[in-house]
């Protein structure tokens, strides 16, 4: 898009926190699960600059949901990529809002119990349905099919903003092979396997309207979720 | 046009003073007793005069995190929140100065602790002065003690913001906030263009690199060795501040043979005190320090040191008392007095506290 | 010259608003003014106060427990503040609702029979000014002319063509003030 070097990126509390490192543009780093205040801030004081933030699932949808839920609500213009790996990965493989019932981390050694330790938060679903946000995907990068698609999605989160569209939320459901302690490979199978059931890829709203298997998506939000899984076992 | 004189209350005149200094954000969530801020900013619609930025967060923490970010960027940027709210501001304060940014901070103090009382009051110096959030940082802190003050200490907390590359607090209390009195306000100044902020801030994030490296602001360094170097220049700042912009005011202090230390509003009641007890020919004086920290203990000593007792009045259980020790080094007689939980003293008690300390 | 004023009674008086004015009013005369509500719970329908100064000098406390004048709208303000007169000073209050009346003998009292006049009138909104003008017939503290300004100052410009109806008001309640126990 040629917009390199007019870009603020925010980088998060967790695995993604030197994410400065990797990307090569201004970045500011956030305090855990601010980014998107941080993202709202900056955009609203300059708003000819790219602004984007990148969270982790614990930053994005635990500690920091009212942070993402309001800027969502405000309807700022900026792109957010969430990054869903189901677990804590930088403080060593502890339970997120994400984790899947029955899946086992070291604070769930016994495997998520939704009893005791509440159930596997769907955030995308819900940012959804927020008047503010324009364009919501959920995408995976695990075969070079699905990374393309998912780059194509990025790219139309940024299209967005270049129109001044409101925020635009890209979904990366992804693994985290050493907490989920299994080889890359294995990793992925079982999240094509198990997390992909309970959080399904593909847009969810585009161009400010929902997409139209949206309802569909949501359809069986009130029913118990039969399915338990177990990464020992597997 | 020029200057004029507006009768307002402290609150609005910190966000009068933030449209006219060319502040370009802020980020606040309502609390009392300092809601005007933003209601008075939201009232003036700053954005269509100076194209000044004003957003309610929605909570605390955003706000902060907000200003945080905002300051990445060059820009000039604030909020405002009283004691419980800025109590959650304090993790994004330890952020700022960690990253070395410029911002300001208002508390207008309530009493505590919890969610206490919304009376004024001045509890939270020990958590400003002394840094409220993680890490060796220090927090520059004005002490306005009128809403003229409370005008002029936002261009210049701002000015020491930038000029050190650190938080800057202004803490002041209910009765200041909400009291009205004459201010003099300046004309509007231009914000700073985006192509000044490119030339003297190149610590700024602003997405413009033109060539340049890409700039990460940050606060993290895993390698400790660094951390410390860190810290070092960090803490060689400090030092520069005590030494460069320690402020204070003395009041009828020459013949004194005692001495009021009393800030912020104590300070006004103080001065009404001095008033009593001269009128019985008891010679008292008043210092008043105006930044909190780097605290004037220069000032402290040389007038307290002199003194055969000082009284420290705060609206506190004692926080302040313990720089006053420290400056005159214990060697004169310190006593404290104050009211707490949302009670102002009046000046009648506090001119019997003075006679009581006499005798 | 310093004035160290109290005015109390119950939220939705006028209570705050009669105080801006007379502290306008003032900086139109150039003094130094100063004007504190009471905040929180009160304002929301209770009672509610302001202390106004009026000096020629710098201000010191804007936070007082005695005063000059006291200027009394009901009987939990006069409960409250009778004894926060100084010796000498002076007490104006509206007889209305008040059951028990103000016994002090070192101090000035005054009644102004503001509520009842101004619901004669049909003037209820008026009823500060005519309390104001009661305490200025006493302490003309501020000129017509300052008041007039004061107003233009303290109204929202809407309110201007109201002006005039405050100054009548004013000078009612001059008319309305009755000695109570005069030093």
């Amino acid at each position: 898009m040629g917009i390199q070097d007019n870009v603020v990126g925010i980088s998060p509390v967790g695995c993604s926190v030197l994410a400065y490192n990797y990307f090569d543009t201004d970045f500011v780093e956030a305090a855990h699960g601010r980014a998107p205040a941080c993202a709202s801030a900056i955009k609203r004081l300059r708003p000819d600059t790219f602004v984007f933030s990148y969270q982790g699932d614990g930053d994005l949808a635990s500690i920091g949901c009212a942070e993402v839920m309001h800027a969502c609500n405000r309807g700022e213009n900026i792109t957010m990529i969430f990054i869903n790996n189901g677990i804590y990965g930088m403080t060593g493989g502890q339970m997120a809002p994400t984790t899947l019932e029955g899946m086992e981390t070291v604070t769930c050694p016994y495997g998520r119990d939704p009893e005791l330790m509440g159930h596997t938060m769907r955030l995308t679903e819900v940012l959804a349905q927020l008047p503010g946000t324009y364009y919501v995907t959920r995408q995976a990068v695990y075969t070079p099919a699905l990374a393309r698609k998912c780059k194509k999605a990025i790219r139309q989160a940024f299209e967005n903003q270049k129109l001044n569209k409101g925020v635009s939320f890209v979904e990366v459901t992804s693994n985290c092979n050493s907490g989920w302690k299994m080889t890359p490979v294995k990793a992925n199978k079982w999240m094509e396997e198990n997390t992909l059931k309970y959080f399904p890829l593909g847009d969810m709203k585009v161009d400010g309207k929902f997409a139209p298997n949206f309802m569909e998506r949501v359809s069986t939000f009130d029913q118990p979720n039969e399915t338990r899984f177990s990464l020992r076992s597997k | 046009m020029a200057k004029e004189l507006k009768l307002m209350k402290g609150n609005q005149a910190i966000a009068e003073a933030a449209i006219r200094c060319g502040c370009d954000g802020y980020f606040g969530y309502p609390i009392t007793p300092q809601s005007e801020v933003l209601e008075h900013l939201m009232a003036e619609r700053p954005y269509l005069k100076t194209g000044m930025v004003v957003l309610q967060a929605e909570s605390e923490l955003a706000s902060i995190n907000m200003v945080y970010a905002g300051a990445s960027t060059g820009k000039r940027v604030m909020t405002s929140s009283s004691s419980p709210g800025f109590s959650l501001m304090q993790e994004g304060l330890s952020y700022i100065a960690g990253a070395e940014l410029p911002a300001l901070c208002v508390n207008v103090v309530r009493g505590g602790p919890g969610l206490g009382t919304i009376q004024p009051s001045q509890s939270d110096y020990f958590q400003t002065t002394k840094g409220g959030g993680h890490g060796d940082y220090r927090l520059i802190t004005l002490a306005p003690s009128s809403v003229q003050e409370m005008y002029d200490f936002v261009e210049l907390g701002f000015d020491l913001a930038f000029k050190y590359r650190n938080p800057v607090a202004i803490l002041s209390d209910g009765v200041i906030g909400q009291v009205m009195e004459k201010v003099m306000i300046d004309d509007y100044k231009p914000r700073w263009t985006n192509e000044y902020i490119e030339e003297h801030c190149p610590w700024a994030a602003t997405g413009h690199r033109a060539g340049k490296k890409s700039t990460i602001v940050t606060s993290l360094e895993l390698d400790s060795l660094k951390q410390e170097g860190v810290n070092e220049r960090i803490q060689a700042k400090y030092r520069k501040c005590e030494a460069e912009d320690a402020r204070h005011e003395a009041i009828q202090c020459d013949d004194a043979e005692y001495i009021f230390v009393a800030y912020g509003s104590a300070a006004r009641i103080c001065m009404k005190a001095v008033e009593l007890a001269r009128a019985e020919g008891i010679k008292v004086g008043l210092v008043r320090p105006i930044t909190l920290w780097p605290f004037p203990k220069k000032a402290v000593a040389e007038i307290g040191g002199r003194m055969k007792k000082i009284l420290c009045v705060e609206m506190s259980a004692g926080q302040m008392i313990e720089d006053v020790k420290l400056a005159v080094e214990c060697k004169v007689p310190t006593i404290h007095y104050g009211r707490y939980g949302g009670v102002i003293p009046t000046p009648v008690e506090i001119f019997e506290a003075l006679k009581n300390m006499i005798k | 010259m310093t004035e160290e004023i109290i005015i109390a009674g119950f939220g939705g008086q006028g209570v705050l608003s009669m105080g801006k004015i007379l502290a306008y009013a003032g900086i139109m005369q150039d003094k130094e003014v100063s004007w504190l509500p009471s905040y929180g719970p009160e304002m929301r329908g209770g009672t509610s106060n302001v202390t106004v100064i009026l000096s020629d000098e710098r201000i010191c406390s804007p936070y007082l427990n005695q005063f000059d004048t006291a200027i009394i709208l009901n009987q939990q303000s006069m409960d409250k503040f009778e004894s926060a007169v100084k010796p000498g000073g002076l007490l104006i209050y509206d007889p209305n609702g008040i059951t028990n009346h103000p016994t002090r003998k070192d101090i000035s009292i005054y009644q102004v029979a503001a509520a009842d006049k101004a619901s004669e009138l049909g003037i209820s909104k008026l009823f500060n000014m005519i309390i104001l003008g009661g305490f200025l017939a006493v302490k003309p503290l501020v000129t017509p002319e300052m008041l007039h300004k004061g107003l233009e100052k303290s109204l929202p410009e809407r309110h201007h063509h109201l002006i005039p109806k405050n100054e009548e008001a004013v000078e009612i309640g001059k008319g309305l003030l009755k000695p109570y126990n005069v030093l």
